[in-house]
């Protein structure tokens, strides 16, 4: 294959990840909730996958149901953590930055700790293929492309279409854009808040899981999942809060990421090793730039939502 | 008489009403609760975990017995104690007065590491080659202005353009650590980037290793107090995270005030960073400062942004950090396990303060029938 295709669709399966985890930092941003705690929720996504399919990795199911099954764990655990935050924040009023970062350091722990502790030939060895289909097998950066990619894939375009033309979108971005008079108008500003950062955080689990799982596939990749749940937070950014966007957004934020050790393998350029850490600073120094520009730019529709971040309390005028 | 019974049915169980005002023994009554109701679901959570994964599981009744042992058994492990109690006191003075004008400066992390990195910068190229007292100035200077400027771009954009400054200084975090990571491998060509410790730029010590760093620290947090409670400057702080528009009322110029007051987070950082660079490491990796800049800004909150009784919240932090890696050791879990304790305890006492803050009001059981008799 060109090597120059297959460096873009090791971009876009790269960027699966952080696709799912700002995806989901997306939905819960729009209900008004700036949610920090996504790369514990990312890494405890990917351990509730892992810990299923360590029990039912060898088990002979058929193969299709052990997909499913790892999908659902990683997305029960995570939203389990998205119910923590959402009940902290949402219901007993905490800061959003504090909770975020506590369910961070908890998250991230925790699943340090179970995977620590996981049989990767139970859980990676017969599982991969399974996630890999229908390429499994290949060689090439499209054997990355499975079954996660296209659910990926979907889950942002889907995400668009509901929050930008659907009422119950439009009722959410009125609860994230000002939830008093959301509430004014009858739509149940709690319910919303809950729904959106639990399913959110629930989609966004599936990012650790797809990274464990299927693009790095290997018993360390849970170290380095934390560095991504935040460039996922920094998606968001870049993506201007529109979900189908963060799929441009994340092979952007991919090819960036792995430019550094790729741009090695081509004839012609040479690469010093000082260079790759400036390379990878990239997505972050991007992200600081569309941020400063949209805020330059003040528009109204690239901007956070306007109650991002602050607690809404009905019996406070 | 049916048609009002219908009527009270409607009213809510219970509401909510904001507390005006809370005695203090109170609150602290709710938090020491919520501590304690942590500990137990931790002890929970720890006993599952280290019963499900581990084949041969340690004594459960030990567990709690753990965090005394991790900081208090032996005189090295008080030292070590107080050590990672005053760093982490120290990143979170710095945070403080960015969040008591409600500037949501989550960057501490980033800004400490450049310190660090400006110290060690010094410390490499001038080590050796000018007396050890200039260096060690140098060094504090470097320091200061590296964390400063790293603090201070996104204040200019807040105060400019009002560009989100969570965010911003989330992002300056990694940058800063990119930065690290390409000075490491200029200054160590092998590829191994991994700068070993320095012979110059030592912070001198008296009685113990660590009694400079702390005292140094205690200097600190009752200037902060004194600086954020009585001073001009610390005012207008408050009034600025009041209300904006109060404060352009009365006549203070916010940006300045938003600018100024992240020089000083920025400064607080780089002598941090000054203190981990020059007091304690010697050397500097992208870890240098181990994610205590965001543990800081749970320390700042968790303290109510007062720098006198941040020293027990930095003390509990640091107390359950090291209790739980005395857990992980004897348990043979993890080491992330403190970050699971910690985390646990933070969603106790981070739910505690909906108490501390708001009062539950239980529907009165007889107003129905009395409303039924009139």
């Amino acid at each position: 294959m060109n090597i120059w295709l297959n460096f873009l669709i090791d971009s876009l399966a790269f960027g699966t990840t952080f696709m799912y985890g700002s995806t989901g930092e997306i939905l819960t941003e729009k209900a008004g909730h700036l949610n920090l705690g996504i790369p514990g929720v990312m890494c405890m996504g990917g351990a509730g996958g892992v810990l299923i399919l360590n029990l039912i990795g060898k088990s002979g199911l058929p193969g299709f149901l052990i997909v499913i099954l790892g999908i659902l764990g990683s997305i029960a655990l995570s939203m389990l953590m998205g119910l923590i935050y959402s009940f902290l924040t949402v219901t007993m009023r905490a800061n959003q930055n504090v909770t975020g970062l506590a369910l961070t350091t908890f998250g991230v722990g925790l699943m340090k700790v179970i995977m620590s502790k996981m049989d990767p030939t139970v859980y990676l060895v017969g599982p991969k293929a399974l996630y890999r289909w229908p390429f499994a097998g290949r060689t090439d950066a499209l054997q990355y492309l499975g079954v996660l990619f296209f659910l990926g894939i979907f889950i942002a375009i889907f995400s668009s279409f509901v929050l930008y033309r659907t009422k119950i979108g439009l009722h959410l971005r009125a609860v994230g854009e000002n939830p008093g008079t959301a509430d004014a108008v009858g739509i149940n500003v709690t319910w919303y808040k809950y729904a959106a950062t639990c399913i959110g955080s629930g989609i966004a689990g599936l990012g650790g899981f797809y990274y464990i799982i299927d693009y790095m596939a290997s018993q360390e990749a849970y170290l380095s999942l934390e560095a991504f749940g935040w460039l996922s937070i920094a998606l968001v950014i870049f993506a201007l809060w529109r979900p189908h966007m963060t799929i441009i957004g994340s092979t952007v934020f991919g090819f960036l990421f792995s430019c550094s050790s790729f741009i090695a393998n081509i004839e012609g350029i040479t690469v010093t090793m000082a260079a790759k850490p400036l390379l990878k600073m990239l997505p972050y120094v991007v992200t600081i730039l569309v941020l400063v520009v949209t805020s330059m730019r003040n528009k109204r529709e690239n901007q956070p939502p306007q109650h991002l971040g602050l607690p809404y309390f009905r019996e406070e005028r | 008489m049916s048609e009002l019974k219908k009527k009270t049915a409607h009213e809510p169980l219970f509401h909510l009403s904001k507390r005006a005002a809370i005695h203090p023994a109170k609150a602290l009554a709710i938090r020491l609760a919520a501590i304690v109701l942590g500990l137990v679901v931790c002890g929970l959570v720890a006993f599952v975990l280290i019963d499900k994964l581990n084949q041969n599981p340690g004594k459960i009744d030990d567990f709690y017995y753990c965090f005394i042992k991790g900081s208090f058994t032996s005189k090295r492990k008080i030292w070590k104690f107080l050590k990672n109690l005053a760093i982490l006191q120290c990143i979170s003075l710095a945070v403080t007065p960015a969040f008591r004008m409600r500037f949501w400066n989550i960057g501490a992390e980033g800004q400490t590491l450049m310190g660090v990195l400006g110290a060690i910068a010094v410390a490499f190229y001038l080590g050796g080659q000018i007396p050890e007292w200039l260096l060690l100035v140098l060094m504090l200077f470097a320091a200061l202005v590296c964390s400063a400027i790293w603090a201070v771009i996104p204040a200019l954009f807040k105060a400019k353009w009002n560009t989100n400054e969570t965010l911003f200084t989330l992002m300056m975090n990694y940058v800063a650590s990119f930065v690290v990571s390409y000075f490491l491998i200029i200054w160590v060509p092998s590829g191994s980037s991994s700068l070993g410790k320095l012979k110059f730029g030592k912070l001198p010590s008296f009685g113990h290793d660590y009694l400079v760093i702390i005292l140094i620290v205690l200097a600190l947090t009752i200037f902060l107090y004194v600086y954020l409670k009585y001073s001009k400057q610390g005012y207008e702080i408050s009034v600025v995270g009041e209300s904006v528009r109060t404060a352009q009322y009365s006549g203070i110029n916010v940006k300045k005030v938003i600018i100024r007051t992240m020089i000083v987070s920025g400064l607080l950082c780089g002598l941090t960073g000054y203190l981990i660079g020059a007091g304690l490491d010697q050397s500097v990796t992208t870890g240098s400062v181990g994610g205590q800049g965001f543990t800081a800004i749970m320390v700042s909150w968790l303290a109510n942004f007062n720098p006198l009784v941040m020293l027990v919240s930095s003390g509990l932090i640091a107390l359950l950090n090291q209790g739980a890696s005395q857990i992980s050791q004897d348990f043979n879990v993890s080491g992330a396990m403190p970050d699971v304790i910690v985390g646990i305890i933070l969603f106790f006492i981070i739910g505690c303060e909906f108490f501390i803050n708001y009062q539950i009001i239980f529907r009165k059981k007889s107003h129905g029938a009395k409303e039924g008799v009139k």
